[in-house]
């Protein structure tokens, strides 16, 4: 079970990187034509194609790509002649610093809010949580990031609204200057994992075997903690995974809008100067981090079922 | 019903209950007038925006890309809201952003049902290969960030109207596929689809006449769900300049546009992601609803 | 508080439950008066809708999601339940009334061991240590006569098979010696074979510890074999509360009565004498599911004869849904033949032609799933009018009625009406129609009756019965009830894992010498004399054991 799981993760690995790499190659002409442009003379184009290594099969350009950046060689930027990974490192490291500064706030919050909400269905606190998050899920990030700026930054003058932080930022003025992005993505998460947090438990309160804890003359407290929760675990990782997946994905417009020097923000550059290679990294490091949290999630809930945990 | 009396009186000859004779929009109204607050004003919402979209010509007081005064004028100078970066009248935008972006994300999305519907119930009736070559190809699909993947598919496509339409829609056909899939399995395997097919009846009859009837609850909370998505996400993609092109008006790009106002202390780049905003809030109101009263889920208790 | 009123211990006035549903609220139970002393089996039966669950978990001071409590009193012990806060009631609940659901296996917690959970209760509710209440698991588990009681305890719910659980539930509600255990229907999932176990044990085991028990069936010969007094409940009221003995033997009311006669029906007429050629042919016929490598059938030979009822019977698992499936055509067989009037079918129902489909048209076990609920009565019933046989406009109309007066329904309130608004009886019977309208020579009817009420079920079995004499009908009866096949088969046919075991004319198989599996499962069917369980458990200890099939 895990064993299949974990060679399917392996191969939609593969399959991914295959498609990021087909999808360029998928450009009608190719791609040295069209980043020159329709101008360009036959000569550039011809440089350009050797540059890239476009006159060599497919298969083996792919294998020469991949290889490359298993050993962390992404290649060359076309818009400025650097090297991706370069361009890549710093980058990287502050998407990261982003993302979990938003995960450790919101999931936990959301965990707690949504329990309560399940356990407290129908109560006037259920219903507003109902409405609030509903509207917050429809809201984009981007609604989200102007008002804080406008209410906490320029009105309150607390947290800065542009987060530009550097390599030798030092820790705490990271947390201050990176406050207002990460508070952004965690009202849209949170909303979002919670409402799954409350579908999930109250679809486990259903139960037959809840009922039969409460027949039992088990209290409230117990029935929760040691009937409830044993076999929560599977679709509470699911609900985690999923939006830490969504928080990977809804970072790119949070850190335009706060201008943070983030891997979102380069995807979002490079796409405008349809610089490729750029592109093709990026979007193969988000892809493999999805594919990476949704293998963790789903091995995860393998590990907690006790039908598999003991099997017959 | 009373007991029955002899050897031939069937405890099945009890009539059924009366019928209530009204027309669907008498139930409909009926319905409605039941309905919780945020389904009202959801629905006031839709239809004020459709309303809109459909009128923004007599509406706006200048045309779509009109320069009527000098950049980022003021509300006071400009009514209401003053003016945008290149001197073009906000509200006459902001009228005609429903148009373009509320269009252009109901035809994404349109076009996102008819691809994944129609295959998503084809792979549950038909099975076997069919069924597991579009399975994989969608998980395989979906396995990459959509966000990502349009930017990706638009980098190498270019950036217009018809490629914007035809990406978003094949990559949110993927979840509609499931949807339609998983609630088409709880149908396929019912005793009648068993029966139609013992009949000799053929896949049309079947998907059209016996299953597609069974699965449209589902499929229009979807629907709504997948237009705020869709909405979402194109909004997303021109705000960062990758989606609906200048010049035609849109709010996700006019956001972006005027984004430098709001260290002002300025409201009018709100304005548009408001727009955005409100309504999906108001689909998102409806869908709930709805979903609640077809779902049969009586939580009340 | 303590004062034991004549041994009375739960003493339920005028009783009233309502429940929520369509946006307002339903009287489920209404004043519904339960006096049970201590000891004493109170059998509760009734049909489905009758409130008898309901009721039996009130005795808990319980409600259900989406029901109250709005009337009468509810007095266990002296203690008034009905007023109590809560968390007293909570105390009761487990450590003086227990409760055995229906399906063990949901009921069990997955994530803990069976011990675990039966500890559980001992320990929160003070009445002894983790080691104590081990100490007494494992005795409780030999008592009931669970394999390896030593060990069996420390399996989780998913490793032991249904019968085990619901005995091993049976434990965990005497775990603190309760004066009364709530059963609610605990046999109903289960294979008769297995169900004779389970009903020995909890008769046993509530005889040993003098417990006194409400149980909930619907079932009447199970509930002549466990309890000491019956009351039959209709619509959330009382019809009739007696001793069981005299409620077997002389029962007042109407509804009782006829309650009582569903399992009198007999097929009068003799089956015609069998023609040449038989009408449906099975020929050693070996058949596996896609995935499995184990046949699910092997080696099936029989015949239906033109007019005559064959009665398939097996448990779960036997192989005789599987073997309609293969006639049908939705599982081609591996090896072995089909035929038809002498002719061969094609093994997959897509080659067939559309004659072949119509002379063979099948009646499912639940009714509701069986027409499609978005289509009107009269477009179900009139496809296979215009699909086979091309029919349109007034002919059409003239048959859909005359079909719908051959089902016994009114065409003029049912035609145009939709599933949802017909009862389980009456979708049932659309779906005869459905089959008649094919004007088929052969009907497969898959335990057609099992999700009915016994009194709807015997309508059916009369009108298929009638429509049988009228149309000279094939058919071919799948069922797990004994009863259904006395009243209806002329052959039988005993399946035990995927092979045919006996099979023959009805006299011959009911009657003895039989196989030893047919034996089995004939003396495990509960029948209505309240000594009946007794005098089973005697012989098959004179023989050496309870026996159990397919372990």
């Amino acid at each position: 079970m895990l064993i299949q799981r974990l060679s399917l993760g392996l191969l939609t690995l593969f399959v991914v990187s295959v498609i990021i790499f087909l999808a360029v190659s998928m450009l009608p002409g190719d791609a040295a034509q069209a980043m020159l442009g329709q101008a360009a003379t036959e000569e550039t184009v011809e440089a350009l194609r050797k540059r890239m290594g476009l006159d060599q099969p497919p298969y083996i350009r792919y294998f020469t790509w991949l290889g490359g950046i298993l050993q962390g060689d992404f290649g060359t930027s076309i818009a400025n002649g650097r090297e991706i990974s370069e361009l890549l490192g710093g980058r990287f490291v502050n998407t990261i610093h982003l993302a979990v500064f938003a995960a450790v706030i919101s999931v936990p919050l959301a965990l707690i809010l949504g329990l309560l909400a399940a356990l407290y269905r129908n109560s006037i606190y259920d219903r507003s949580v109902n409405v609030v998050t509903l509207s917050s899920i429809s809201t984009p990030e981007f609604f989200v990031a102007y008002i804080l700026i406008l209410l906490v930054s320029v009105k309150l003058g607390w947290f800065p609204s542009l987060a530009n932080v550097s390599p030798d930022t030092p820790f705490a003025e990271r947390l201050y200057k990176t406050f207002l992005p990460a508070m952004t993505l965690t009202l849209v998460v949170v909303a979002h994992m919670m409402r799954m947090t409350r579908a999930a438990i109250i679809n486990l309160l259903a139960s037959p075997y809840i009922e039969m804890a409460a027949l039992k003359g088990i209290n409230r407290r117990r029935i929760i903690t040691h009937h409830a929760l044993p076999n929560a675990w599977a679709p509470i990782v699911n609900v985690i995974v999923l939006n830490l997946a969504y928080l990977i994905v809804g970072v790119v417009v949070v850190e335009v809008v706060f201008v943070y020097p983030g891997l979102g923000q380069l995807l979002v550059d490079s796409v405008q100067r349809r610089d490729l290679p750029v592109v093709q990294a990026c979007c193969l490091i988000f892809a493999a981090t999805y594919v990476l949290l949704n293998l963790i999630a789903d091995i995860l809930s393998i590990l907690t079922n006790p039908r598999l945990l003991h099997p017959k | 019903m009373t007991e029955p009396e002899s050897q031939f009186e069937s405890v099945d000859a009890m009539p059924p209950p009366p019928r209530r004779d009204e027309g669907r929009l008498a139930v409909a109204w009926r319905e409605l007038k039941k309905a919780p607050f945020s389904a009202k004003i959801g629905l006031i919402i839709i239809v004020t925006y459709i309303f809109v979209a459909l009128f923004a010509p007599v509406i706006a007081p200048y045309g779509e890309s009109e320069i009527i005064g000098p950049q980022f004028e003021l509300a006071e100078k400009a009514p209401p809201f003053g003016t945008d970066h290149l001197g073009r009248d906000m509200f006459t935008r902001l009228i005609y952003g429903a148009r373009n972006t509320v269009g252009i994300a109901l035809v994404t999305t349109v076009f996102a049902f008819m691809l994944g519907g129609t295959l998503g119930i084809l792979a549950a009736t038909l099975g076997g290969w069919m069924d597991q070559l579009v399975s994989r190809t969608v998980d395989v699909l979906m396995a990459i960030p959509a966000l990502i993947f349009a930017m990706l598919l638009l980098t190498i496509f270019g950036t217009s109207v018809v490629n914007l339409i035809i990406i978003i829609g094949v990559l949110d056909s993927t979840r509609v596929f499931r949807i339609a899939r998983a609630v088409s399995l709880n149908v396929v395997v019912m005793d009648f689809i068993e029966s139609a097919r013992l009949r000799g009846e053929g896949l049309g009859w079947i998907t059209l006449r016996e299953i597609l009837p069974n699965i449209m609850p589902p499929l229009v909370a979807e629907f709504g769900l997948r237009f705020c998505f869709v909405f979402l996400t194109i909004s997303a993609l021109s705000f960062l300049g990758l989606g609906i092109q200048p010049p035609t008006a849109d709010w996700g790009s006019m956001v972006r546009d005027t984004s430098t106002l709001i260290t002002y202390g300025e409201l009018v780049p709100l304005l548009p992601a408001a727009a955005i905003a409100i309504l999906t809030i108001g689909v998102n109101f409806v869908v709930d609803w709805f979903l609640h009263k077809t779902s049969g889920l009586k939580d009340e208790h | 508080m303590n004062v034991k009123n004549n041994g009375v211990l739960l003493e339920m006035e005028g009783l009233m439950i309502e429940g929520f549903s369509d946006e307002q609220w339903h009287q489920i139970v209404k004043g519904v008066d339960i006096t049970l002393s201590r000891g004493e089996i109170l059998g509760l039966i009734g049909e489905s809708g009758a409130g008898k669950s309901t009721i039996g978990i009130a005795a808990m001071g319980y409600a259900k999601p989406g029901c109250r409590i709005n009337g009468g009193s509810i007095r266990f012990d002296g203690m008034e339940l009905t007023t109590m806060p809560e968390s007293r009631r909570r105390k009761l609940r487990g450590s003086r009334i227990a409760y055995v659901a229906q399906s063990a296996a949901a009921s069990f917690n997955p994530a803990h061991k069976l011990i675990d959970q039966f500890s559980e209760m001992v320990i929160e509710h003070g009445k002894g240590t983790r080691d104590q209440a081990y100490a007494d698991a494992k005795d409780l588990y030999g008592r009931i006569k669970l394999p390896d009681p030593d060990r069996i305890g420390f399996r989780y719910p998913h490793q032991v098979s249904g019968g085990q659980l619901q005995r091993a539930m049976t434990a965990m509600a005497l775990s603190c010696r309760p004066d009364l255990i709530i059963f609610d229907e605990p046999t109903t999932a289960l294979d008769v074979t297995t169900q004779i176990e389970v009903l020995v044990t909890i008769r046993d085991i509530v005889e040993q510890f003098n417990t006194a028990a409400i149980y909930i069936t619907h079932d009447l010969a199970v509930v002549a074999q466990m309890a000491d007094r019956i009351k039959v409940l209709r619509f959330g009221e009382t019809v009739e509360d007696a001793d069981t003995r005299r409620m077997l033997s002389d029962p007042q009311k109407d509804y009782t009565k006829s309650l009582w006669a569903v399992r009198s029906f007999r097929k009068e007429e003799v089956a015609p004498p069998p023609e040449p050629t038989p009408l449906m042919k099975v020929e050693n016929v070996t058949a596996t599911y896609a995935r499995g490598l184990v046949p699910v059938l092997r080696g099936v030979d029989f015949e239906v004869h033109r007019g005559h009822t064959v009665a398939v019977v097996g448990e779960s698992g036997s192989g005789k849904s599987t073997a309609a499936r293969v006639i049908t055509g939705l599982l081609p067989p591996q090896q072995g033949r089909v035929y038809f009037d002498g002719k061969e079918l094609p093994r997959d129902y897509h080659r067939r032609t559309k004659d072949q489909l119509r002379q063979a048209q099948m009646i499912y076990q639940m009714p509701d799933t069986a027409v499609n609920p978005r289509h009107r009565i009269r477009d179900i019933v009139g496809r296979p009018l215009s699909f086979y046989l091309g029919m349109t406009g007034d002919a059409k109309e003239r048959r859909l009625r005359e079909l719908m007066e051959m089902i016994e329904l009114d065409p003029d309130l049912f035609l145009d009406r939709l599933p949802g608004e017909l009862s389980g009886g009456q979708k049932q019977r659309i779906c005869i129609a459905r089959a008649l309208a094919a004007e088929p020579s052969f009907i497969i009817c898959d335990e057609v009756t099992s999700a009915l009420d016994q009194l709807v079920a015997e309508g059916i079995l009369r009108l298929l019965d009638h429509l049988q004499q009228d149309l000279n009908l094939a058919y071919m009866f799948i069922t797990h009830d004994l009863a259904t096949v006395r009243a209806i088969a002329d052959e039988v046919i005993v399946m035990l894992q995927g092979e045919i075991v006996e099979q023959g004319p009805k006299e011959e198989i009911f009657n003895p010498p039989h196989h030893e599996y047919t034996e089995l499962l004939l003396s495990s069917v509960p029948e209505m004399d309240p000594d009946w369980m007794d005098r089973v458990v005697a012989e098959r200890r004179e023989k050496g054991g309870m026996q159990s099939a397919g372990n």
